[in-house]
């Protein structure tokens, strides 16, 4: 599973822009799904079984990064983030634009300063000397660039939010040979930007229960407080977060797969931030929704970590989950 | 109806001027909407007003395999509502929309159905101290002063009174923001475009929420949209001979085309479209830098199972005040752009 882990964190496809990668998954699942469609806002939507109870899983293929707002006359790029982008992990970086092109990130009045400056206190250095010599225009997007790192148990790199996802949907749809549900594996758009494209594929999917894959913070490194999720002790069941409230069906069922089959697991209560599911929740009539959490480390960062036992642990309750007919109880409804 | 390609001449100047002295407060569009009605009643295959005020109109296309395009222009604006009655004419007020309060002070305001003038007044240089005039005066601490005779009640709107003008190559109104793109939808209802079928959705309360075009967007259910508004121009020059690298768009540079703001990332598919259209006629036009700021697109992109959407814009400096200014050039090479994508749509556009 790590080539596809590297191969889809590889690929730079920022909210709005994700063709790229969506070709790149189209041709990870098409031997393994009944049915491919992609709706009006770019979602790819894998169907898996028929005429059971309907589950949306979805997994958002976006990435957090960084879009050009003006090229100065000595062929500088001024930009403003797409999705949640921090000053503090830009200066020294290098990204990469949809065209191809790559450049540094640099700061108003140089580097010899403790001071962190705003974005619009930024630019990208792509190479130009002036702005008719810059191949960047107004508008163009682009993405953090830097490699993938194989630690052994942990992996490192930019866009692991979501691509980690992507990678346990795509290998969940691979491992699920048959199944009793009718299964819609959805690879979401424009998450990063306000969960906009579950909002839509939900509408449309118009499921009975559906949950997320995405990442989760972490609570494990110096200065972390009151989160109790760590790297390597299982996929993370959320119970809630800044944006949403776990059916307490669908985290009854998810414990309860777990725990049947041994597989190692995390109780996750998110103060802040959300997943594709919040938007789930609300489409339509309502929908009850859960999240699969993969913890990971420098959430946002071109450097995000995660535990590859973790990853392969929330294939196996992912599979779990969807291969037997999905009925949630109505007690306590 | 002709083929034609619209032009803006003295029946558009006037059309123009008729819309941006009507008053449209967000939630009190009825006249704008008279207007619009009036207007494009004998150009349209059927026309509503539905439940919320939006004015949706259809133009039937031709062709086999038609896409539906909605076309979006929101009718309302920005002002304020009564909300307490001081006594003696006397009003306190809240700002409906966006308004910095740094632009009420000393503005002729209109008020209620009747549009009564007033004015939003403050203590003269003559009475204050140095310290008071170096503070910003709130919204709290103003009122709008109808004089004792005027009859209004809490709850009614108004805004900054009428005053549009036309002067060389510029147009200064109140409300530019967005009557020229409300004249722009009109004046292309005036054409025909058997390609598509035409969904004209002319919305209310856009200025607080975006909230009519998500109504006219569920109506229409259209293949994709296309918004018209007006967007700030922030283009004047900075001290110093430093660049101006946040002007968001520049007046006489043609109509903006947006890539993202805050409600939306527009499709990739439909900005090439528009800018190949502009570039292939060559229509001057640039890009709206990416950044906050919302249009219809953002109501209406993430309807059902989802819209792809674009906005284009003509450009206007001082946006939300009681006079902003805009280029006719500007207003021209907007409408020929529209007429001329319109024109070209077919179903592959949206092929991926």
């Amino acid at each position: 599973m790590k080539p596809l882990i590297e191969k889809l964190t590889s690929t730079f496809s920022p909210s709005g822009y994700e063709d790229a990668i969506r070709d790149v998954i189209r041709k990870e699942i098409k031997e393994f799904a009944d049915e491919i469609r992609v709706d009006a806002l770019g979602n790819l939507i894998a169907r898996k079984g028929k005429g059971g109870t309907r589950v949306m899983v979805a997994a958002h293929m976006d990435e957090i990064g960084l879009m050009a707002t003006h090229v100065d006359e000595k062929g500088f790029v001024r930009f403003t983030g797409i999705g949640g982008v921090y000053p503090r992990n830009l200066p020294g970086g290098r990204v990469r634009f949809v065209n191809g092109r790559r450049g540094v990130i640099g700061l108003d009045g140089g580097v010899f300063s403790n001071d962190l400056p705003p974005l619009d206190k930024m630019f990208i250095d792509v190479g130009a000397s002036s702005k008719s010599d810059c191949p960047i225009k107004t508008g163009d997007v682009a993405a953090f660039e830097r490699p993938f790192l194989d630690l052994g148990d942990r992996l490192v790199a930019k866009s692991m939010d979501d691509r980690i996802g992507c990678a346990v949907a795509i290998e969940s749809l691979r491992a699920l040979k048959s199944t009793s549900n009718e299964v819609y594996f959805v690879f979401t758009t424009q998450e990063e930007v306000g969960t906009r494209g579950a909002q839509t594929s939900a509408y449309g999917v118009d499921p009975d229960l559906g949950f997320s894959i995405d990442v989760t913070s972490w609570g494990d490194t110096p200065g972390q407080r009151d989160f109790d999720v760590a790297l390597g002790k299982g996929p993370a069941i959320k119970i809630r977060d800044g944006g949403m409230l776990s059916d307490p069906r669908i985290v009854e069922w998810m414990i309860g797969a777990a725990e049947k089959n041994k597989i190692p697991y995390q109780r996750e209560v998110l103060l802040g931030g959300t997943t594709d599911a919040r938007a789930m929740q609300l489409v339509r009539g309502g929908i009850p929704v859960g999240c699969v959490s993969i913890p990971c480390r420098y959430v946002h960062s071109p450097s995000e970590m995660v535990d590859y036992n973790d990853v392969q642990n929330a294939v196996e309750l992912i599979t779990t989950l969807l291969r037997a007919p999905v009925k949630l109880s109505l007690a306590g409804k | 109806m002709a083929n034609k390609t619209p032009a803006v001449g003295a029946a558009q100047f006037k059309l123009l001027e008729k819309l941006c002295n009507a008053v449209g407060v967000s939630g009190g569009e009825s006249e704008v909407r008279k207007i619009v009605l009036d207007e494009i009643k004998s150009s349209v295959d059927e026309v509503k007003v539905d439940a919320l005020g939006n004015v949706l109109a259809t133009q039937k296309g031709r062709g086999a395999k038609r896409l539906r395009v909605m076309l979006d222009a929101h009718m309302d604006e920005v002002g304020f509502m009564l909300v307490a009655d001081d006594s003696e004419g006397l009003y306190r007020f809240k700002i409906i929309g966006g308004i910095d309060p740094r632009n009420l002070v000393g503005k002729q305001v209109v008020v209620g159905k009747e549009n009564r003038p007033g004015v939003i007044g403050a203590k003269p240089i003559h009475h204050t101290t140095p310290d008071e005039r170096k503070k910003v005066l709130a919204e709290d601490s103003l009122r709008v002063d109808l004089g004792p005779e005027s009859k209004i009640k809490v709850g009614e709107r108004g805004t900054f009174a009428p005053n549009f003008q036309r002067f060389g190559p510029s147009l200064m109104s109140k409300s530019l923001d967005n009557r020229l793109g409300v004249a722009t939808l009109i004046e292309l209802l005036k054409v025909s475009y058997p390609n598509i079928d035409l969904c004209a959705a002319f919305t209310v309360q856009e200025e607080i929420g975006l909230r009519g075009a998500k109504v006219a967007a569920q109506y229409f259910k259209p293949d994709l949209a296309i918004v018209i508004d007006a967007t700030p121009a922030n283009d004047l020059p900075m001290q110093y001979e430093a660049e101006n690298v946040f002007y968001n768009t520049k007046l006489g540079l043609g109509p903006a085309i947006y890539v993202s703001n805050s409600s939306t990332f527009d499709d990739p598919r439909l900005i090439r479209f528009i800018q190949n259209a502009a570039q292939n006629a060559k229509i001057p036009h640039q890009i709206r830098q990416p950044g906050g700021g919302g249009t219809d697109a953002g109501g209406i992109q993430r309807v059902g199972v989802g819209v792809p959407v674009v906005s284009v814009s003509v450009p206007h400096r001082y946006t939300h005040s009681a006079m902003s200014l805009s280029r006719i050039e500007d207003w021209k090479n907007t409408l020929v752009l529209l007429h001329t994508a319109l024109r070209q749509v077919t179903p592959s556009l949206l092929k991926r």
